[in-house]
């Protein structure tokens, strides 16, 4: 007779029931593989561009789970396709930002990755780092003034987007007027090529909190049961009246900026598959499996389903037309382009 | 990390000998007749606008006492009418800015109090608030790259500007490089009409410091000696390579911001008049004279011979010519100013 | 101009045609809310929203920090989000940080959502000169986003023209620069028909009738050039003087029946020459009605320097007087 295996730790899940822990896996699969389907078709010269966003699956799909759908506002940036995934964006909507195509949400006019969705309160953006901070305040501005309690404003950004003027203008105003806002630095230690030791003068984003007079918290970007508490504290007391809080999710990079960087230039090898070892798809599969939240077989299954939504998205969206030239004159104001009126 | 607060240790300490001591009260003097002489020929129709720095003496006598002449580099904002002074501009200057003389630094092109002077060291500035961090920034920068040891930037700003994006950007970029800046902040609780409490929502500046990874501390403006212990220590640091400071000195602004506004719409005559009773320059004429450092007959032979130099420097001034018009299309570049070549 | 509901009016200077706008736009419409430097219990620097937070309370008069880009930021927050904001740039020359959030941002958002996210946004700002002023307090910023496709531009002259366009501004659903030229402030007077009314962006208005040259002009200097058009009229000079009105959309029906028929025109703006608004009608007019001009288009306009200089010679070299305007108008009468 075998011994026993020891029975496995109780797993630190918070409020989260099984559906919801399988959720945060399932958005965390779905961004890894359609990430993967962006620098893939790129490679196939199929689109001439992609965003790359392994290393933040776990505080987006954390953060999105304590996102209120039909009531909080996402105000994102243009690496967070699992928190867009994970407030209702689907892989088709991705595929057809990637594609450019006429039915895409910005009518193919936008860069892939900058989506927006009215419906689901997600907030169209630039290109522009830290420019949609100081609309996120707005928009919080806009609830508290309506009275609206229980809804929240989340917005996100990069550790690069903290040395911009308008993140230093957006936190404070959001403190002076006690905000219902969340601002998550979602800290992968790599703006493009420049490292956290040239963008700051001391590593931890969350010690600036004090400083604007909020509370500020630091969480494992790579545990995405973490990730959604810190958020989820963050959002209710928001949601409350209770101001603003900076989270800071300590994550990686593990890819390039984009299809258009090389990283080889400017890290190494031995560094990037270092902090591999804590790929947080990998680990925290392991760590549903360990628990018995999910069998071996119920992932590998999981993970073929979400591949063959990624295909039908793929395959419908590559299927759509282009806007049509005439478009391009479209919706310039609610009225007509003309600049000279006859 | 210095974040303390700290106390005067009497007289004695910091190594001022009882002539330096005198300097500081006769700049101290010196910067209120200069800056009543303006009000009063805006008052007389002579000059069409004054800005008065009522409130600022100590905090702005004892900073230029801190600066080493032909060293150092200022990069003041428009209120530093006695740390200008206390660095060695004349009287003269000041009042050939005010009646905006073509024999004026800036050749009365620039509103008053914007001073500027190579030779002091004083960089050119405008009215927008915290754009010159930016350049006080890349001066500290050029004084390391090339070397120069023993010299340091000394940057002033007031607590209203510390809400500009680029005193964010250039607090961090100083910090990142471990530049010889100092960020002197001379806190008076007003911004125009904006009280601190809208201004930001924890009211002690010096506590970002930490934030940006620098040392950070805060003193009392109205004490010249408190002040000139605060800067000479972050100047010092700065100028052997310990890198940024952020130093924020206490104090009220009494006058309305300028000719052009009227602070009775915002706040009370009590209010001021309460805060009036901490006016640093009796304040600081009774402590030497208690020590003995002066009697009263010398200073009443100071103000004698402060109002002499001011009535001289107004009539010196007064009497030369405006600018010419042809003055207008000179240095727009170095070459002609002409955009069209022919 | 719309309807009027009232036939009575008040007479106003420019800067009371402002604030009795802005006072009933907050009265009937809580969605509006007015942001900027001292404009909640200072009233703003021209006194323009004074009270104005007595009655409609600080949530929606809000004296923000000293942060320019983020003002007009969290204004598109609000606008994306259903709010009327009316976000101040307390004098255009500080409105250069905010650069990005109206060019790249408000302009745009329209455009990159496909309509589903709008910026119903009115930015407004003193501008201008002739106040000694000097570098930061003097400038003309119109050129600078005339240029740019989704913002619109609006620069009303006289108080009626004020509170029409202002309201329109208001309702527009797309975001609006709103020009006021601060010397016109006190200045200029005017009859200001009661009750609400608008006008529409893209329409000038001929404020002298004349018939050997047209005078295209905005801001200040359409005072000035009717003050010169009237001197010419006393010698049997016949000149007309268009007031622009509306940069963006600009009215090219108004200036080219103008221009058929005088066969000459001169542009007088503020701002520098070299690639100001003059140069876009120039070349419209170029373009489209050649060979209805007897004479060479010509602008009066800044000298290209950096600023008007604080100093009064320097001001005055820098600037438009209506004695020079009257030179140049009757040089081309005669040519």
């Amino acid at each position: 007779m075998s011994q026993a295996k020891p029975a496995p730790a109780e797993l630190e899940r918070r409020d989260l029931n099984d559906e919801q822990l399988v959720a945060i896996f399932r958005t965390m699969v779905t961004q890894r593989t359609l990430e993967n389907r962006g620098f893939q078709l790129n490679r196939q010269g199929k689109i001439p561009f992609a965003s790359a966003s392994e290393g933040h699956e776990a505080v987006q799909a954390g953060a999105a789970m304590a996102f209120e759908r039909g009531k909080d506002i996402l105000v994102p940036y243009y690496r967070d396709l699992g928190l867009a995934l994970g407030v209702g964006v689907t892989p088709y909507e991705v595929l057809l930002s990637l594609f450019a195509r006429a039915a895409d949400h910005s009518a193919g006019r936008q860069f892939p990755h900058h989506y927006a969705s009215r419906r689901l309160g997600v907030h169209s953006i630039s290109s522009v780092i830290a420019a949609q901070l100081p609309h996120a305040v707005g928009a919080a501005y806009t609830i508290k003034y309506r009275g609206e309690a229980g809804r929240a404003v989340l917005t996100t950004f990069g550790d690069g987007a903290t040395s911009e003027g308008e993140w230093h203008e957006s936190l404070n105003f959001a403190a002076v007027h006690r905000l219902p806002i969340v601002f998550l630095c979602e800290n992968n230690e790599w703006a493009i090529s420049t490292p956290l030791a040239k963008q700051m003068g001391q590593p931890d984003v969350y010690r600036r909190a004090e400083g604007y007079g909020m509370p500020g918290a630091a969480v494992d970007g790579m545990d995405p049961i973490a990730c959604y508490a810190a958020v989820g504290e963050a959002l209710a007391r928001a949601r409350i009246g209770g101001g603003p809080t900076l989270v800071e999710a300590k994550c990686y990079r593990f890819l390039a900026h984009t299809t258009d960087d090389d990283d080889r230039s400017y890290r190494s090898r031995e560094e990037v598959e270092e902090r591999r070892k804590r790929d947080p798809v990998p680990c925290f599969e392991r760590l549903l499996v360990e628990r018995g939240i999910l069998t071996a077989e119920g992932a590998e299954a999981l993970k073929r389903t979400v591949l063959e939504e990624a295909n039908d998205a793929t395959d419908r969206a590559e299927a759509m037309a282009y806007p049509a030239a005439a478009d391009l004159y479209e919706r310039v104001y609610a009225q007509s382009w003309h600049p000279w009126i006859t | 990390m210095a974040t303390t607060d700290l106390r005067t240790g009497g007289l004695e300490c910091h190594g001022l000998s009882d002539q330096q001591l005198r300097d500081i009260f006769r700049n101290m003097l010196l910067q209120r007749q200069l800056d009543n002489r303006g009000f009063q020929l805006n008052r007389q129709g002579k000059v069409p606008f004054a800005l008065g720095s009522e409130g600022h003496e100590a905090l702005q006598a004892g900073a230029a006492m801190a600066f080493n002449r032909g060293s150092d580099i200022l990069a003041p904002y428009y209120r530093d009418l006695g740390l200008c002074l206390g660095i060695g501009l004349s009287p003269y200057e000041i009042m050939l800015s005010i009646f905006a003389r073509a024999e004026d630094h800036n050749g009365g092109r620039q509103f008053p109090n914007h001073y500027s002077s190579k030779q002091a060291g004083l960089m050119s500035f405008s009215s927008i608030l915290a754009a010159h961090l930016p350049h006080a920034v890349g001066a500290a920068y050029a004084l390391k790259y090339r070397g120069d040891d023993g010299r340091a930037v000394l940057a002033t700003c007031g607590d209203g500007t510390t809400s500009e994006g680029e005193w964010h950007e250039s607090m961090n970029f100083a910090a990142v490089h471990k530049l010889p800046f100092v960020m002197l902040v001379e806190n008076n609780e007003w911004a125009i009409s904006t009280p601190l409490e809208k201004q930001m929502a924890q009211p002690e500046i010096w506590k970002r410091a930490e934030g940006y990874g620098m040392p950070g501390w805060r003193f009392n403006g109205f004490d010249p000696i408190e002040t000139y212990a605060a800067v000479k220590d972050a100047m010092d640091r700065a100028r052997s390579g310990g890198g940024p400071s952020l130093i924020e000195g206490t104090c009220y602004r009494y006058l309305a911001h300028s000719t052009d506004d009227n602070d009775m719409t915002y706040r009370t005559r009590e209010a001021v008049s309460e805060r009036r009773k901490q006016d640093p320059v009796p304040a600081f004429e009774a402590v030497l004279l208690e020590r003995g450092i002066v009697t009263p007959q010398d200073v009443a032979a100071m103000r004698k011979d402060i109002l002499r130099e001011t009535n001289e420097a107004t009539d010196a001034a007064e009497a030369l010519p405006y600018p010419k018009p042809e003055d207008l299309y000179t240095h727009v570049y170095e070459g002609a100013w002409q955009p069209w070549q022919s | 101009m719309a309807v009027v509901s009232s036939t009575n009016s008040t007479l106003m200077n420019n800067v009371e045609a402002v604030r009795a706008t802005l006072y009933e736009a907050m009265r009937n419409d809580d969605r509006t809310i007015i942001l900027g430097e001292d404009v909640g219990a200072r009233g703003n620097v021209f006194l323009i929203t004074k009270d104005f937070i007595g009655e409609f309370g600080e949530a929606r008069v809000i004296d923000t920090p000293i942060a320019e880009a983020s003002i007009v930021g969290i204004a598109v927050g609000m606008a994306m989000e259903g709010l009327r904001p009316i976000a101040e740039i307390q004098f255009a020359d500080f409105i250069y940080p905010s650069f990005n959030q109206i060019v790249g941002e408000a302009a745009k958002i329209r455009y990159r959502s496909n309509g589903e996210y709008t910026c119903p946004l009115v930015i407004r700002t003193p501008y201008g000169g002739g106040v000694r002023g000097a570098l930061s307090h003097s400038v003309s910023i119109e050129a600078l986003f005339y240029h740019v496709p989704g913002l619109k531009i609006v620069v009303p002259s006289f108080p009626d023209d004020v509170k029409g366009l202002l309201n329109s501004a208001i309702d527009d659903p797309d975001p609006v620069l709103f020009l006021e030229h601060k010397k016109t402030y006190r200045l200029i007077k005017g009859e200001v028909p009661d009750g609400h009314y608008t006008i529409p962006l893209g329409k000038a208005r001929i404020r002298k009738e004349g018939t050997q040259l047209t005078v295209v002009s905005y801001g200040l200097y359409v005072h000035w050039a009717i003050e010169a058009a009237q001197r010419l009229e006393k010698e049997g000079l016949s000149v007309e003087v268009i007031d622009l009105r509306s940069i963006r959309p600009m009215d090219k029906t108004a200036i080219l029946e103008s221009v058929r028929q005088t066969r000459k025109l001169l542009i007088i703006h503020e701002d520098n020459k070299f690639g100001g608004v003059g140069a876009e009608i120039s070349a419209m007019v170029a373009e489209e009605a050649l060979f209805d001009l007897d004479a060479p288009i010509r602008r009066l306009a800044a000298p290209d320097v950096p600023a008007m200089g604080y100093a009064l010679p320097l001001e005055d070299e820098y600037m438009s007087s209506a004695g020079e305007m009257a030179e140049t108008m009757s040089e081309m009468v005669k040519f």
